[in-house]
């Protein structure tokens, strides 16, 4: 009885002490649930409708795939101010190849991908191996790539692309299950109609998310590694996977699984594999974390910054291009201080300025959470001058957090 | 002669160290004190109480100041009663000119704002007094250190200096800058400056100082007075390194194997200012099984010639040649260096050696992720396993090594510093300072490591500045002085006198 009692208070002491080590990510997932559950009531349900999610995506795609490739560069001690300017000057680029020139649409995707490469070398250059600070060598090419869509579009907005390169932005894989089984769903689930593919693929992830989960926690037990409380992990992984699910389902509902949802999806576990298992990725970390001592364990450090901002410059361009799609037209204003929304979200992912730290889930996580601010402000009619402040606020408030729970931990 | 500073019975604490036992030091007014001792043996922490960098009430004892009571809260307190210290590394700033420099924090100003007039007046009589030419907007980037040297003193002159101390003066100037400056102090003498002088340089010591006081190990050995017997060098040096060597140092079986490392007329130039060649043509060797030490004072160029060898980390313009096993090798980067059987654990663990957010595991792996991946993809698991076998064999104590880097101890800290470079398995190690900062038991811990290395057959080569540690440790001695190894020893012949002779004669 005695011992029952002391081992229960020690597994106490131990969730208060995970949980405040831990208060980081545990804090940033739990601050988007609260956002949307805010939202969603305010709006009077309308945050949670499935043309409304749909949207959402698609409104937030660009972001996301640009925070991927920054989420690199700050982990690895820069920063990229470029972005935004990149990314209108290669929706640019593509609307002048396409509509302008009649290229073919594949080839020009082609193209724009390989010229944001070439940009993303041109900058990475003289920051690996001249060691210009990223600041003002990435502030230079905000300008830079600005004027040049200027010029490229000669001030006048290009369009409308053909509907095959629309569709990169705007369409949805199509269901490849018999309609039979959709139709016979939507009695059930009282829908007046169900993707069975995208229903499945939410299930399937679900259950790619608890496997991954007993499996690292398998691993940890064997390592002897102190893990997670069993009642945080059943918590965490029941709200993750309902909520894959329950999005999923609301999807099914409406178009299904838009392609730039898959276009993110296969990224963001792209990128998260390589940051998290893969030598360049723990190499790139240790450039962030200790350049000096980084170099002096042999890695080829001004090599892995080059390399960082041609991946952003690739980013940039595959973002311009979902851009300029999903708007059917490019403009000299496309991309206009997006730079700045992606920034915030990998900070807000808990990545530091210092660099060495940073998780893709968290720069991911931190996009969608200013994503549902924008769109659920916006749906409540909220002007965009509030919009701002309260983004701004929010911004400050997760650096705050970061800052003092790292001096708490001390 | 009147006495001019009295400092009684200092005693200085550190967490765990006591850095000064009941220091007593007595200069009059009007003389060149000198201050001499190993490196660590307490002078600086000794000249920092005195300039009130440790204030008044973190030590114990008493300093007496012309002739009242001290107690100083700040340096700008000391400062005030005329008390100036030079570092031995310049405190100016670059890109300001003279004037601005010798001005700074002490602007002749009105109402906050700058009289320019005045102060490049000002500023020109001070320069005259310390013998320089240079018109006072000069940029002091543009001047060479041992000019640079004479700013400071010109800066300690405006403030009405009347107890000047110079750490090092002379330790990064060439021979005609060294001797400009000797003059000036004698010079200043003349003019009634008492001064404090900290110098490894027993040469010069002789030549300017009135009194020698020797410190060891945070006491004061003995007080020397040149006005009334000549001080000789040898005399001086026995002060300095007179302890006993009780058994400290683990024992090993001494066996030299096969040649591993030799380096050849090595060479390497300063990075910023071509013209200084830091490393001058030296040649060394280590065996198989070998502990080879490397002794000098600071700044003789050990790290340099360390760094430079590993990857050209350190320098310009290096030539020279490297072999390993009798085979020339490329260490022209860091990865070739590693790959050809090097590995070199700094002397600065924290900011070169250490990713200190990071936990064990992955620090320990850094050097060697190929060791623990398979196609550019990591395997966590045998990397866990490599990093617990390592905390375990080295002794790393700490719950697991997930533990962060950064809370451990400087003791357990460099023990993953060594696991990181064992783990990449190198043929010679280079040890700059292993047990730099770290306590008396895990010294003995990594005495046991580097025994075992040698057992192994691995080639060691250790820098130190303690001698008496490289006197217990190694198989052979290299004396270092001023880039250019100036002496070999064997551990028969080697002692701590047989060492500083070499790196005092030149």
């Amino acid at each position: 009885m005695a011992l029952a009692e002391s081992q229960d208070s020690a597994e106490q002491k131990g969730i208060g002490k995970y949980l405040l080590a831990n208060l980081r990510e545990y804090g940033l997932l739990f601050a988007l649930i609260a956002i949307m559950v805010f939202f969603q009531i305010v709006t009077g349900g309308t945050l949670l409708r499935p043309v409304n999610i749909t949207n959402l995506l698609l409104q937030n795609s660009y972001i996301i795939i640009m925070a991927l490739g920054m989420l690199i560069v700050i982990v690895s001690g820069n920063i990229d101010l470029s972005v935004g300017s990149v990314m209108g000057f290669i929706g640019a680029l593509a609307a002048v190849m396409i509509v302008n020139h009649e290229i073919n649409w594949l080839v020009t995707i082609v193209v724009c991908l390989a010229v944001g490469g070439l940009i993303g070398m041109a900058q990475g250059y003289w920051v690996a191996y001249w060691k210009i600070p990223s600041f003002i060598v990435t502030l230079a090419g905000m300008l830079v790539f600005r004027g040049l869509s200027l010029w490229l579009l000669e001030g006048q907005s290009v369009g409308p692309f053909p509907k095959e390169f629309q569709t990169i932005a705007n369409g949805f894989v199509p269901d490849i299950f018999p309609a039979a089984i959709g139709e016979s769903l939507t009695s059930v689930f009282d829908a007046r109609k169900v993707n069975v593919l995208a229903l499945l693929t939410g299930l399937a992830a679900a259950a790619l998310v608890v496997w991954g989960g007993l499996h690292n926690r398998a691993r940890n037990r064997a390592y002897g590694v102190e893990d997670e409380p069993f009642g945080f992990f059943v918590l965490r992984i029941s709200i993750i996977s309902a909520a894959l699910v329950f999005i999923m389902f609301k999807l099914s509902t409406f178009r299904g699984l838009p392609n730039v949802l898959i276009t993110m999806g296969v990224l963001t576990i792209i990128y998260a594999f390589l940051t998290e298992r893969t030598v360049i990725g723990r190499r790139i970390y240790a450039l962030g974390g200790n350049h000096k001592a980084a170099k002096l364990s042999g890695i080829k450090t001004e090599r892995l910054t080059f390399l960082a901002f041609l991946n952003m410059g690739i980013l940039a361009a595959a973002a311009g291009l979902v851009f300029a799609a999903r708007l059917n037209t490019a403009t000299p204003k496309a991309g206009f201080a997006l730079e700045l929304d992606v920034i915030a979200a990998v900070f807000i992912g808990g990545a530091s300025m210092s660099g060495g730290v940073g998780k893709i889930v968290g720069a991911v996580v931190g996009a969608f959470l200013m994503g549902v601010l924008n769109n659920g402000m916006s749906i409540m009619g909220i002007g965009i001058d509030y919009q701002q402040m309260i983004k701004g606020l929010v911004l400050l408030a997760a650096v705050i957090f970061d800052v003092y729970n790292k001096s708490k931990q001390g | 002669m009147s006495v001019f500073l009295q400092m009684r019975g200092i005693t200085k604490t550190f967490p765990g160290v006591k850095a000064l036992d009941r220091v007593n030091l007595s200069v009059a007014k009007g003389e060149i004190h000198a201050l001499v001792g190993e490196n660590g043996a307490g002078k600086s922490t000794l000249m920092k109480i005195l300039s009130g960098v440790y204030p008044a009430g973190s030590y114990e004892g008493e300093i007496h100041y012309d002739g009242a009571l001290a107690q100083f809260r700040d340096i700008s307190d000391s400062e005030d009663q005329g008390i100036i210290i030079i570092h031995q590394e310049l405190a100016l700033v670059p890109l300001l000119s003279i004037a601005e420099n010798v001005f700074l924090g002490n602007e002749c100003a009105r109402h906050g704002v700058i009289d320019w007039q005045a102060t490049n007046k000002r500023t020109e009589e001070l320069l005259k007094k310390v013998g320089l030419k240079e018109a006072p907007t000069t940029l002091v980037d543009k001047l060479g250190v041992g000019k640079q040297q004479l700013i400071e003193i010109a800066k300690a002159l405006s403030k009405k200096v009347r107890l000047l101390i110079l750490d090092e003066p002379t330790a990064a100037l060439s021979e005609s800058d060294s001797q400009a400056l000797l003059n000036l102090l004698l010079e200043l003498k003349q003019q009634g400056v008492t001064s404090i002088i900290i110098s490894h340089k027993l040469n010069e010591v002789r030549r300017v100082a009135d009194t020698v006081t020797v410190i060891r190990d945070g006491t004061t050995v003995s007080t020397l007075d040149a006005r009334r017997e000549a001080i000789s060098e040898d005399a001086i040096v026995r002060d300095m390194v007179g302890r006993d060597m009780a058994h400290r140092y683990p024992e090993r079986q001494r066996r030299a194997g096969d040649m591993l490392l030799e380096v050849s007329d090595w060479n390497v130039w300063h990075p910023e200012h071509a013209e200084r060649q830091v490393i001058k043509s030296a040649n060394l060797t280590v065996r198989a099984g070998e502990v080879v030490g490397i002794a000098g004072l600071m700044g003789a160029g050990r790290t340099e010639l360390a760094m430079s060898l590993f990857g050209q980390s350190y320098g310009r313009n290096i030539s020279g040649n490297v072999r390993i096993r009798g085979k020339t090798v490329d260490v022209s980067r860091v990865d070739r260096a590693i790959d050809a059987g090097l590995a070199y654990v700094t002397e600065d663990r924290k900011s070169l050696g250490l990713i200190l957010e990071e936990t064990i595991q992955r620090n320990v792996t850094l050097a060697n992720l190929e060791g623990v991946s398979s196609g550019g993809v990591l395997n966590e698991n045998e990397e866990t396993q490599v990093s617990e076998k390592y905390r375990q064999a080295m002794n790393i104590r700490t719950p697991s090594v997930f533990q962060k880097v950064m809370n451990l101890s400087g003791g357990n800290q460099q023990k993953v510093v060594l696991s990181k470079w064992l783990f990449a398995e190198p043929e010679v190690l280079i040890l700059d300072e292993p047990t730099r900062g770290i306590d008396v038991g895990a010294k003995f811990e990594i005495y046991g490591i580097i025994n075992e290395l040698s057992e192994q057959g691995k080639g060691v080569l250790m820098i130190s500045s303690e001698m008496p540690e490289l006197l217990g440790m190694c198989d052979r001695i290299y004396v270092m002085n001023e880039g250019a190894l100036v002496g070999e020893l064997s551990a028969g012949e080697a002692s701590q006198e047989r060492i500083m002779s070499l790196i005092v004669t030149e």
